[in-house]
């Protein structure tokens, strides 16, 4: 990577996170309700999730992780922004239990849709954090691509 | 004051453990298979729990048990079980590494690990002689997380049978244009080693059959000297064809298929499915399908085909004389459970029975075992109290079968 792309990103990242930080305090005016992104959140869970992290968000003992009271779902919204758009072939050991299926990129998905189904996830199955936003999702495809 | 302090701790600290004690020496067998249901004449009961995720299972001459676990339990990833009465005691673990695959051949014991088949030297009880005397028969095989067991059999004439699973669902991401799938040469087939050689590599062995997903249980068939695999059929239909499937055909599709094979055979994975209502080889959606169109035929067909998602994990030619005359070469299969099945209720909790004549599936297949679950619905698989793996036939003609979830061992008898 270049100096020149290595700054691009840098600046996209502190960017992404000072807008996301920015539209967390004014959600209400000038972006998706908290609520309409988990309404619309759900539908997407249901279309792509739900088979493999099931409706209880509790996945599938050795095969599929669950979605419950874990950091990789409720820590670093870029990282888990990224498993979604990259998939996800690494060892994931939860509360000792040990998860083998590989999760397919779901690139495909847009920005909002990324941001509501994560949104939802992070307010579901008794989890409770704060909204992912489209944008934060638009810059952490741009540095994904670097 | 100090002493005074200790007593408080101590106290109740014998009566839980002697609570503990009463509750895990109590005469669970009854109790705890009650749920499960098995045909008129026979009986089922548990004879062991909570050893560990139990996988695949071996009985010996002597009526001694080996189990693999999933993964090592204190260091131990193979149980070695000593049957007194109506349960099987644990007498010794040994092997540091987990996995499914198990077997007895011409005085070994056969263990696999998710990259491995190891085997170790019995005396003339069956009895492991050293624990620590492991010999590495096949090593380096091909392990990508998904689909890691190295479920294997072997044949009455050198040679061991292991699947390699393919590290996919549907080999997608691998093959994203669908111009053909590029793992195939090293996964989703089975491999054939010399049983007494060691220290092979994958590259030594015969690429046997291909286009097989993922094959867990298998067996040989002594009657026409074959090998008999169960595939795990695809997943998520609907979830990557919606405009194809319903949620309810794609819980229902596609089989889970048994399949007789020879070398070069191939079952077509990942470019078609089998759909076991209308007896059907369909093109996968991947590659061209619409839920519609017939697959290439130049693919062998499955000899059985049973309900999508049920996972079966274990299969067994039953040559005993305890069970009826029917059972006799006919085959039972364990069910582990559907995942895949979600948002729709999950199914496959059970042990089937396939009747066989000369060698081939005769008649329709029926449930043999059921309720392992152990509730009326399971929405996830992680609800189920129990679920289905390995099966073992016992020297007197008993079935037995083990459960990854709760640990158990059940021992299926015939009274007459």
């Amino acid at each position: 990577m270049s100096l020149k792309k290595l700054l691009v990103s840098v600046s996209i990242l502190i960017f992404g996170v000072a807008g996301l930080q920015a539209q967390v305090q004014h959600t209400k005016s000038k972006h998706v309700s908290l609520a309409a992104s988990i309404a619309n959140g759900k539908k997407l869970y249901t279309q792509y999730c739900v088979t493999c992290h099931q409706a209880d968000g509790k996945g599938v003992p050795a095969m599929n992780p669950p979605l419950i009271n874990t950091t990789y779902v409720l820590g670093d919204k870029i990282k888990l922004i990224q498993i979604v758009l990259n998939g996800f072939n690494e060892d994931v050991q939860i509360n000792g239990q040990t998860y083998s299926n590989n999760m397919t990129p779901h690139a495909f998905m847009k920005d909002q849709e990324i941001a509501d189904v994560l949104t939802y996830v992070r307010n579901s199955f008794g989890n409770k954090a704060s909204l992912v936003s489209a944008t934060l999702v638009k810059n952490v495809r741009l540095i994904n691509k670097k | 004051m100090k002493k005074n302090k200790w007593i408080f701790i101590l106290i109740p600290a014998a009566i839980v453990s002697v609570l503990v004690l009463s509750v895990a020496s109590k005469n669970y067998t009854k109790k705890d298979a009650a749920f499960i249901t098995v045909p008129s004449g026979f009986e089922i009961k548990m004879i062991a729990n909570k050893l560990g995720a139990a996988r695949h299972i071996v009985v010996t001459p002597q009526n001694d048990i080996y189990v693999r676990l999933a993964e090592p339990k204190n260091g131990k990833g193979t149980l070695f079980l000593h049957q007194v009465g109506d349960k099987a005691e644990v007498a010794s673990g040994f092997g540091d590494f987990g996995g499914t695959g198990i077997a007895i051949k011409n005085g070994y014991l056969y263990a696999s690990s998710n990259t491995a088949v190891y085997r170790f030297k019995l005396n003339d009880k069956d009895e492991i002689i050293d624990p620590n005397a492991k010999e590495t028969v096949v090593n380096g095989l091909v392990y990508h997380r998904t689909h890691g067991p190295k479920a294997f059999t072997l044949d009455n004439d050198g040679n061991i049978y292991v699947n390699v699973g393919a590290y996919s669902n549907i080999c997608s991401e691998f093959d994203p244009h669908g111009t053909g799938c590029p793992i195939l040469d090293s996964a989703g087939g089975i491999w054939e080693f010399k049983a007494d050689k060691l220290n092979q590599k994958q590259s030594d062995g015969v690429h046997f059959a291909w286009g097989l997903r993922n094959v867990v249980g298998l067996d040989w068939n002594q009657q026409d000297n074959r090998l008999f695999v169960m595939q795990h059929g695809r997943d998520a239909l609907h979830d990557l064809f919606p405009k194809y499937y319903t949620v309810h055909q794609s819980a229902l599709l596609p089989a889970e298929c048994m399949y007789e094979l020879k070398q070069g055979d191939n079952a077509g994975w990942p470019y078609l499915y089998y759909d076991w209502q209308t007896h059907k080889k369909m093109q996968g959606p991947e590659y061209g399908g619409d839920g519609k169109k017939e697959a290439d035929s130049k693919y062998i067909d499955p000899v059985a085909a049973y309900p999508g998602h049920y996972a079966p994990d274990g299969l067994l030619f039953y040559t005993g004389n305890q069970f009826p005359e029917k059972y006799k070469n006919g085959a039972f299969i364990a069910f582990h459970g559907s995942w895949n099945r979600a948002p729709e209720p999950q199914a496959g909790y059970c042990v089937v029975f396939q009747p066989f004549k000369d060698g081939k599936p005769d008649g329709a297949w029926e449930v043999f075992a059921d309720g392992f679950a152990g509730t009326a619905e399971q929405k996830n698989p992680g609800d189920a109290l129990h679920r289905p793996v390995g099966l073992a036939q016992g020297p007197d003609g008993s079935l037995y079968i083990t459960d990854d979830q709760g640990g158990s061992i059940y021992k299926v008898t015939y009274k007459k």
